[in-house]
């Protein structure tokens, strides 16, 4: 019985429960409350996962109406993956929010913060779950609304700013996307993912489509944060609560991602954007976020906007497979979709515990913490080298796919940028660990009684560190469902 | 055990002990003797391998499939159990060694630098069995990253810069070029494993195999040849021992080790000779040997006088395998035997100097030897195998060098090693001079000093009498080099 409610269960359980939490009291029971239904929608999305994985595909009508009037959720290995990030992410980061937002965030806020924490995720899975595509707008719009408001709960009066920020360019994105999906509408009469696919080939040189589709394109690139579409992300990044950064950063972004997957390729079909300059367009886009951001974070004082500036170049990473609408660059799309929310999620939060206990994530003011931190700054070190991509980290499968991608395709310039971004990265990366642990910390420092962070924040933190090892060596379920999905997203094509 | 188990046991003796040291943290006698049993049982372990390999068998284990078609896979092969020898030998004698150093010049965070050793020796077994070029690639890699906390041991400013140099050519080099062409290989021919006579063959041809060649050759920085040496010059702010396991042993050898192995096994000989392809390295290896020379003429400061010693003959391991004749192949492997013999005892002689007298430079070692009669006996044993006159273990191998360049006629390669041969001479044998037969100056801050602690004594009386039981016994390296050619004793 519930197993076949699963899908739907997954995006409704956080949907009800945050009002519950919203009207508990202040304490400890909203975040107990938040804790139990991410792990259960954590244990639902492993099971959705494991059913998808053999190849086959769920299809839920919402309230018994059949597709494509009643709207559907349709869950392939791509979907299920992606799933499988973000709930995973939320059920490791919550045991981790604990004491960090016990020490950001005021206490009479708490409830309200972890409903909104709620509501994140249910927009989050909602995107990730639905084959509506209206109802994934109005699912983006969840995610969005309550992630400006998470951001607005920085400690610092910038992040007022940085929410504001995001706001105007999120609600830009949206109104682009939706837009596009009007005209869409209005050209297919449908608003079923599935059905839209079937009805667009016919379609395909009118301009009203093209045009639903750029506005599409444009809509979602402001919300991956796409160069130069990013100027709104290392603000928010770089000021929201630390529990909110290693949340949006390791999921919000790869939702985006995925839902131009689902549009390009479900949606549209590759056919479609071979004869527009779409491709290219991203190629020389991911080329020159890759290197320029990769340079904007060596120049960063701030550890948090310094790995900001990263995600902007790893999400360059992640395009570049789309570029190359082929099998292997999509399987390394996936596969970086993954680890580096794995990466970005250890790092954010070795961050976090650095800012737990010197309350800023400033360079100069973490001078000589790896030496009092020692537990932390390995975690920085380990997370550190999984996002340059050594062996036996989980950046290296990503690194070697994306390289096996690009020398298929005979473009042996992105193969020089992708190595060179991984040099870029070597110098950011050893940029935090020199002043980490050789600076030697500054005269009458204020912390020099520093120590390292407690056990309820580096056991979740850990987790992911040891999580990128794990898959740098065990790729049966990133690469595997990878290549599962990408026989669904590209029908036909050879691995 | 069967050699499988073996080998496990040599790529795992030295993680465990990682772990066990870092458990026995803050209880140095506890910690050293865990240091020597595992260095001691690992030696053990890699000898009982040795009869296997001679007898002509080469174990393998598969360990796990990474991504689809590539596995961790480990094959002991002649010239991977000659390395493995070789770090096996000398790790025992230089955990000796360390154990003196570190104590008599009072270093700090001792735990951490026997620990990140263990994980430097586990490494550098995985390169010496590894089967594939995936493997060696990971293993590779670890080595730099395990090495990074030896080298910047001191904390201060100018070990953080002498690690930026290290780990920045190592790491570019490496991720820029390394693994492009084990990327490009991959593709091109759909395996990474080491083959006898090589995969390469007929796949690539012209321009792309010398780019290729190029990628591979500047991507194991680790060779050190010109211009991606100045790493390791850079790395001697590290501890001594340090110096003279990893930085004249362990990783140097992996560099030329894998320079070796991808020659004979992925590209093969036949298949370079027939391109003319790789003729570009025997001049640029050749000009890193007469260069690195001339600049070790120069060096005051000991130990980096001994990094350019190094950086030049590394040169010559890659020198004797690109004169692509069966016999220097023989010498490239001795070569990596008898240069570690001789240069650790170097090191560690170096080392003893500035423990027992603080002295750093060689201008200041007149009249040392009637101080230090062991160590500067040992030193001119080094010395006179860098040199490579008999009877020590360098001459065996400039020897074959030699008869492979006559033998492919060239000319070249045999200028190249007379010269500098006569070079190694003008920057040793001034050394052995003012310590033997200068006087010491008198007066001024002069420290009244004798032998150095009785371990490093100890330590570098074995490895001067290894450089030359190896000219009076090579029957073993001997063989395990000719089976590498595909001859069998």
């Amino acid at each position: 019985m519930i197993e076949s409610h699963l899908s739907l269960l997954i995006v409704v359980l956080p949907l009800l429960a945050a009002p519950i939490i919203a009207a508990l009291p202040n304490g400890r029971t909203p975040w107990l409350v938040s804790t139990l239904v991410c792990w259960s929608v954590f244990a639902m999305a492993c099971m959705q996962l494991i059913n998808v994985n053999t190849g086959n595909v769920i299809s839920y009508e919402l309230g018994g109406w059949a597709p494509p009037w009643g709207i559907e959720y349709r869950i392939d290995a791509t979907n299920a993956l992606v799933a499988l990030i973000v709930s995973a992410i939320a059920a490791v980061t919550l045991p981790y929010a604990l004491k960090s937002v016990a020490s950001e965030i005021p206490k009479k806020q708490h409830s309200l913060f972890y409903a909104a924490f709620m509501l994140c995720i249910t927009g989050l899975l909602g995107i990730a779950q639905t084959g509506d595509i209206f109802n994934l707008f109005v699912f983006l719009e969840i995610s969005s609304l309550s992630s400006y408001a998470l951001i607005s709960l920085g400690k610092q009066r910038q992040a007022l700013t940085a929410s504001y920020q995001y706001l105007i360019m999120g609600t830009i994105g949206a109104t682009f996307f939706l837009i596009g999906v009007g005209l869409l509408y209005a050209m297919t009469g449908t608003l079923n993912m599935m059905d839209m696919a079937q009805r667009l080939p016919a379609l395909y040189d009118h301009r009203t489509i093209h045009t639903a589709f750029a506005f599409i394109m444009v809509g979602f690139a402001l919300k991956l944060a796409l160069f130069p579409l990013h100027i709104w992300l290392p603000n928010a990044y770089t000021y929201a609560p630390s529990v909110v950064t290693v949340f949006l950063a390791a999921t919000a972004t790869k939702v985006a991602v995925y839902v131009m997957l689902r549009v390009i390729f479900s949606v549209f079909g590759f056919s479609f954007i071979e004869k527009t300059p779409t491709d290219e367009l991203f190629l020389i886009l991911c080329v020159a976020g890759i290197l320029m951001m990769s340079f904007y974070a060596i120049h960063q004082h701030d550890i948090k906007r310094l790995l900001a500036y990263s995600s902007v170049a790893q999400i360059g990473y992640m395009m570049l497979g789309v570029g190359f609408g082929s099998a292997l660059g999509l399987t390394a799309t996936l596969v970086h979709l993954f680890n580096h929310a794995l990466m970005k999620g250890a790092l954010f939060m070795a961050v976090g515990a650095l800012v737990y206990r010197v309350g800023s994530s400033r360079l100069e003011l973490c001078s000589g913490l790896g030496k009092q931190m020692p537990w932390t700054f390995a975690a920085i070190v380990i997370g550190g080298l999984s996002l340059i991509g050594v062996p036996g980290t989980a950046g290296f499968i990503s690194k070697w796919y994306l390289v096996l991608a690009a020398i298929e395709k005979q473009n042996w310039l992105i193969v020089a940028v992708i190595l060179v971004g991984s040099l870029l990265a070597v110098i950011y990366v050893w940029k935090i660990v020199e002043v980490l642990y050789f600076k030697p910390a500054e005269e009458n420092n204020v912390h020099s009684s520093v120590n390292e962070a407690p056990l309820m924040i580096l056991i979740p933190t850990w987790l992911l560190v040891l999580a990128n090892l794990y898959f740098g060596f065990d790729t049966d379920i990133t690469v595997g469902t990878a290549q599962q999905a990408v026989q669904l997203l590209l029908p036909g094509a050879s691995q | 055990m069967s050699p499988v188990e073996l080998m496990l046991a040599a790529l795992l003796i030295p993680l465990l002990a990682a772990l066990l040291l870092g458990l026995s943290d803050k209880k140095p006698n506890l910690r050293e003797a865990v240091s020597l049993i595992a260095s001691l049982s690992l030696l053990a372990t890699v000898l009982s391998l040795l009869p296997t390999v001679l007898g002509g068998d080469r174990p393998f284990i598969t360990l796990l499939e990474i991504v689809p078609g590539i596995t961790l896979h480990f094959e002991l092969e002649p010239l991977g159990m000659l390395f493995a020898c070789v770090a096996a030998l000398l790790w025992p004698v230089n955990t000796l060694y360390s154990i003196g150093y570190m104590r008599g010049n009072k270093e700090q965070h001792q735990t951490r630098f026997y620990i990140c050793f263990a994980i430097a020796l586990s490494s550098t077994m995985g390169i010496a069995m590894a089967g594939n070029l995936f493997t060696l690639f990971i293993c590779y890699e670890i080595l730099t990253l395990s090495t990074y906390p030896l080298v910047t041991h001191k904390g201060n400013e100018a070990a953080k810069q002498g690690g930026r140099v290290y780990l920045g050519i190592l790491l570019s080099t490496s991720i820029g070029f390394f693994l492009l062409a084990i990327l490009w290989t991959w593709y091109l021919t759909g395996t990474l494993d080491f083959k006898a006579g090589g995969i390469l063959s007929g796949k690539v041809a012209g321009p792309e195999l010398i780019i290729l060649l190029f990628l591979f050759m500047y991507g194991i920085g680790k060779a050190a040849m010109m211009p991606v040496h100045r790493w390791l010059p850079a790395a001697m702010v590290a501890p001594t021992p340090v110096s003279a396991l990893l930085h004249a042993v362990a990783v140097v050898k992996a560099g030329v080790f894998s320079v070796v192995k991808i020659a004979v096994y992925i590209f093969g000989l036949d298949t370079l000779q027939a391109s003319a392809g790789a003729d570009w390295i025997l001049w640029i290896a050749g000009f890193t040997i007469i260069t690195a020379s001339i600049i070790a003429l120069q060096q005051d400061n000991l130990k980096r006088r001994l990094a350019y010693s190094t950086i030049s003959q590394l040169s010559y391991v890659i020198l004797a395998v690109f004169i692509l004749a069966p016999l220097s192949t023989v010498a490239a492997a001795l070569h990596i035997a008898a240069h570690a013999f001789g240069k650790i005892t170097l090191f560690f002689a170096a080392g003893s100097i500035y423990t027992a007298a603080h002295k750093t430079r060689v201008s200041e070692l007149n009249g040392i030897g009637y101080r230090m009669p062991w160590t500067m006996a040992a030193f001119t044993i080094g010395a006179i195998s860098m040199i490579g006159l008999p009877p020590t273990a360098g001459f065996l191998s400039k020897w074959y060098m030699l008869m492979g360049a006559f033998q492919q006629e060239q000319l070249f390669a045999v200028l190249v090693i007379i010269a500098s041969t006569l070079l190694n001479a003008a920057y040793f044998i001034p050394i052995i001079y003012a310590a033997w037969f200068k006087k010491a100056e008198q007066g001024g801050d002069t420290v009244i000093h004798g032998e150095a602690p009785k371990a490093i004594v100890f330590a570098l009386m074995i490895t001067a009498s290894l450089t030359l039981l190896l000219f009076f016994f090579p029957e073993v390296p001997l063989q395990l080099a000719n089976s590498l050619i595909g001859e069998r004793p």
